[in-house]
């Protein structure tokens, strides 16, 4: 008779210490676990309500101005300090993490209209409605010294944008005509016109540098190539561009905020946009990349700022409190996990970029458990309940109705549309995509 | 311990050839090669090339294979055909994520050769069979740990009914007259003791050990590991069986009055009660693969009822006579029946097909248990007999034991080789060598649990309780694709939006001559197609609404599939 019976040794099984972990046998057996598709539901289900507990997505304030910002400026290599210019011609510095200001001056006669760092983050240049264009150091100045800036030269067309170059000491300026600097200099090396528009927006292609593109009042966009004679291309839209940003990874694509949607357009293909992102109410005031080029961010005239991934229609996320006012600016830092606002009510905001995300560090059981969260999200991403979970956002009331209000216009353009084409010879009343109708025409210099 | 040879292990001559052939070192003089190049600086330099040669040696090809049968075991089941995705990108996608599913499964039969823990067994010597051996005997030539675990208990209640939990730590006794004792059957450390001074029908342990159900004289009460009653569930009466689905969080239970319901114990609601129009139930038992009661009628016929529809989701018909013994195997695929007809049957629980064996008892089996290895305990009045292999035609009984009452109940202890039989007189464990699974998963079922470990199990398992909409005859049906409903939604929408009003072909009565000329007749065809296309177009505007309606209410879980 040859006999064995089960008889576990307890020591394989339990910890030696108090100090050592539990210890963990694993059978990964099909059968001894069972209800597998229906747990891992269940999990995806807490996940995705989880992700909806967790989401508070504002930080902090940051408080001072006098007026409402104009504009913010972030620097192109500290975390921690911020420029904003503001309506009464004041520029604060900032230190986040420390939520103060460490800075202030008054830096123009009216409206500051823009503020750029340059590349090596020493000092940064703004421009204002007194036309001048002042250079000052990054630096705050020792005791007992005044604020002075360490360049001023005075441009003679108005100013309403300023970009940097990516490496060089060149920048480019906006307003009647577009004109290109060198920082050692006191005229303009190259000045480009095409029309007599004003130009309320300028930008530096951060990746094909010599590339440039502004936004015109006549609801254009212009591309220049700063190493060329004139301007490159044109593209007219039905509506006004208020604010362009080119994508930091594809060198190609860049994305303009209009007074109703954002467009994104490819610039080997200018024919129409590759995508249009819905969503917002108002007029969209301004745009920022993440720095990897797959998010990106806008603020509006309906009081929130909204979350786009580059290649969907529809926001990923919306942010707004009862208190921020209409944006004027927004910036996504460069460690790509904030969102700075501006705002009409003069103060700048901090917003997590992704709104249930942790702060602070994580342990790496902390960190393995989200991957997997993450990736069971993914998973039952097209589960209707889940599905809505993920989209479910609280808004205000007055986007609530503004949304209500624009879909039924919508619907009763294309109702109106269908009827007309039902009653007209067949072929009359061409199908129009989305992507060819808000756009007018694409020109050649 | 022998020196074990493991399928991966190189023999040792090979070692050292095999790695000095991996990689050549070429040492190259550029300078004669490239005469031409001489004028250039920079080709002066002697370079070294290491180029990699291919493995000649057969016996070292990459990671050892995974066997075929530990693939399918652990596998997934068939993936998708990649080439009927029309889509490039989905394609694509699809292909990664059946490669990651592939890794998968070879990951977890790669973690085959962790699992330590031997599965017992027991050989007869030349001239021997199993079965002729006695407790005694086995408890003697085990060791003394394990042989503590055989043990009997003599008690005056009876008949009992005992109940192991889920992890085999644990005890539940429950006799007929009122006697509740729950213990640690390992230790022999007693929990709790009382008499609930009312008879006992069944008892049942629910998540953990500190709370168990008992099914008395009128209602089911659930006591806490002290033996303090913490709820009485009156609206469960006359129960004659009860029954924890430990995924659901749900107490399932059968009546006298042939009532089944379900509790949800974690937030103490009904979620179901209805009559299952069966008259007195007696026979119950879960498939543990999906959670479903299988209840055994009187008329020969297994029903299998979720707290979802009124109706039976599956009947199967599997005797001709009443059934009295009635179980499902831990890994559902099996499912045993026995009748008043001395005969077992052994069913396949997953496509409700069979019977895959059909056996002829001496006398009716009224209890009946699977193990976790698959064995089956059989109880025949004071016999109980195990059988090995049930389901092929190997079939073989295994041990056999004769006690002196009448057996009562009878339980495989789960991650034990331990089979508890309750009695008239008591209770006493048999020794059954390899009836247990070896290596538990601690993660599910730790019988080493500290209570923090308990602890964190407990909220960890209620955060993933799954919801009762989800007991359906497939357990999976959440992760497949909803293709079907959705064709038939497209179709339904198509037929609502494009339909034409039917032809209506006017056959005018013949009439005598000179009654109704051709304008006449042409006039009441009109009149007939108009009043037709009226009453088309009205009907089919209020189906339109109908459905309309309809989608609102969807709010359940499960209604894609319906």
């Amino acid at each position: 008779m040859k006999v064995k019976v089960l008889s576990r040794n307890p020591e394989h099984y339990l910890r030696e210490t108090k100090f050592d972990i539990h210890k963990v046998p694993r059978n990964y057996d099909p059968d001894l676990h069972p209800f597998a598709a229906a747990r891992e539901y269940i999990r995806a289900l807490n996940a995705v309500k989880l992700e909806r507990v967790f989401a508070k997505p504002f930080v902090c304030n940051l408080d001072g101005h006098t007026d409402s910002i104009s504009c913010i400026s972030k620097h192109p290599k500290g975390l921690s300090s911020l420029v904003s210019g503001a309506f009464d011609g004041e520029i604060r510095v900032w230190d986040i993490p420390q939520q103060v200001c460490v800075r202030n001056f008054t830096a123009h006669d009216g409206i500051v209209r823009g503020i750029s760092y340059i590349p090596n983050g020493n000092s940064f240049t703004s421009i204002g409605d007194d036309k001048i264009i002042k250079t000052w150091n990054s630096l705050r100045p020792q005791f007992g010294e005044e604020e002075k800036p360490l360049n001023s030269i005075l441009s003679k067309t108005i100013l309403y944008g300023i970009s940097h170059h990516r490496r060089d000491p060149i920048f480019a300026t906006c307003g009647e005509v577009c004109q290109i600097w060198n920082e050692s200099r006191s005229e303009p090396i190259k000045t480009f016109q095409w029309g007599v528009d004003s130009l309320h927006d300028i930008t530096f292609n951060p990746v094909e540098t010599t590339l440039l593109a502004s936004c015109a009042s006549d609801r254009s966009v212009i591309l220049y190539d700063m190493r060329d004679k004139a301007p490159l291309r044109k593209i007219i839209m039905k509506l006004r561009i208020n604010k362009l940003c080119w994508n930091p990874m594809e060198a190609y694509i860049f994305t303009c905020a209009s007074e109703e949607n954002l467009y994104s357009f490819d610039t080997r293909n200018l024919k129409h946009p590759v995508n249009i992102h819905h969503d917002h109410v108002d007029a969209v005031t301004y745009i920022d990349y993440s720095p990897t080029g797959r998010e990106f961010v806008s603020g509006s005239y309906d009081k929130t700022i909204r979350i786009y991934e580059t290649d969907k229609g529809h926001s990923r996320d919306v942010y707004h409190t009862k208190r921020m006012q209409r944006l004027t600016c927004v910036q996504w830092t460069l460690d790509n996990k904030y969102i700075l606002s501006g705002s009409d009510e003069m103060n700048i905001r901090i917003w997590k970029a992704r709104a249930s995300e942790k702060l602070g560090p994580l342990k790496p059981r902390e960190r393995a458990s989200l991957n997997y969260s993450e990736s069971l999200k993914e998973k039952y991403a097209s589960h209707p309940q889940i599905r809505r979970i993920k989209r479910h956002r609280q808004i205000p009331k007055h986007i609530f109705n503004a949304q209500n209000v624009l879909k039924a216009m919508r619907q009763k353009n294309k109702r109106k549309e269908a009827n007309r084409r039902a009653h007209s010879k067949p072929g009359s009343v061409p199908f129009v995509p989305e992507r060819k109708n808000h756009h007018v025409l694409a020109e050649h210099k | 311990m022998g020196k074990v040879n493991r399928y991966f292990q190189p023999v040792e001559d090979n070692v050292q050839s095999s790695t000095n052939e991996k990689f050549v070192k070429y040492d190259v003089d550029f300078n004669k090669i490239h005469d031409r190049k001489k004028k250039f600086k920079n080709v002066h330099k002697e370079r070294k090339i290491i180029k990699k040669i291919p493995n000649k040696n057969p016996k070292f090809k990459g990671r050892a294979p995974i066997p075929e049968e530990l693939l399918e075991k652990y596998g997934k089941g068939e993936g998708l055909d990649c080439k009927e995705i029309k889509t490039k990108i989905h394609q694509k996608k699809i292909e990664k994520k059946e490669l990651n599913i592939k890794f998968a499964t070879e990951q977890a039969a790669r973690t085959e050769i962790l699992l330590t823990e031997e599965y017992g067994c027991l050989d007869a010597d030349d001239g021997e069979t199993t079965t002729q051996y006695t407790q005694k005997q086995i408890a003697n030539n085990v060791d003394i740990a394990a042989a503590s675990k055989h043990f009997e208990l003599k008690l005056d209640f009876g008949p009992y009914r005992s109940k192991y939990i889920r992890n085999g730590r644990h005890l539940l006794l429950g006799g007929k007259k009122g006697h509740v004792a729950a213990f640690d059957w390992i230790t022999k450390k007693l929990h709790c003791e009382l008499n609930v001074m009312e008879s006992v029908h069944d008892i049942c342990w629910l998540h953990n050990e500190t709370m168990f159900a008992v099914a008395q004289k009128n209602f089911v009460h659930i006591y806490d590991n002290n033996g303090i009653e913490v709820h009485c569930l009156k609206r469960l009466n006359k129960v004659s069986r009860v029954e924890f689905l430990p995924y659901h969080f749900l107490l399932a239970s059968c009546s006298d009055e042939g009532y089944l319901s379900w509790v949800d114990i974690s937030i103490g609601k009904l979620i179901s009660q209805y009559n299952s129009n069966l008259g007195r139930l007696a026979i119950m038992c879960q498939n543990p693969w999906n959670s479903l009661l299988c209840i055994g009628q009187s008329n020969g016929v297994v029903s299998m009822w979720s707290p979802n529809t009124r109706d039976p989701v599956a009947k199967m018909l599997c005797e001709t006579t009443p059934i009295l013994g009635l179980n499902v195997d831990p890994s559902g695929r099996y499912m045993a029946t026995s009748s008043s007809d001395r005969t077992i049957k052994l069913w396949d629980c997953r496509k409700l097909t069979g019977p895959i064996q059909h056996n002829r008892l001496s006398s009716s089996a009224t209890l009946l248990n699977f193990s976790q290895t698959g064995m089956l305990a059989v109880g025949m009045g004071n016999i109980v007999e195990v059988y090995r292999n049930p389901t092929t035609p190997l079939c073989s009984r295994y041990i056999r034991n004769r006690s002196n009452t009448p057996t009562s109940y009878m339980e495989f202890c789960p991650y034990e080789d331990i089979l508890g039989v309750a009695t008239s007189k008591g209770f006493q464990s048999l020794l059954i060598p390899g009836a247990g699974e070896a290596n538990f998963d601690a993660l599910e079922a730790n019988p080493y649990q500290t209570k923090r470990q308990r602890r964190e199990a407990e909220v960890k398992s209620l955060l993933e309780k799954v919801q009762p909409e989800l007991i359906t005859l497939h357990p999976s049906v959440i992760s497949t694709i909803d293709v079907p409903s959705l064709k038939e939604k497209v179709e339904a929408q198509q037929k609502l939006l494009f339909v034409k009003p039917p032809n209506i072909d006017y056959e005018p009565r013949k009439k005598a001559k000179g009654k109704g000329g051709s304008v006449k007749v042409h006039r009441n065809k009109k009149i007939v197609q108009e009043q037709a296309k009226k009453e088309f177009i009205k009907d089919t505007k209020e189906t339109q609404k109908k459905q309309k309606s309809n989608k609102k209410t969807t709010s359940n879980l499960l209604d894609r599939f319906l």
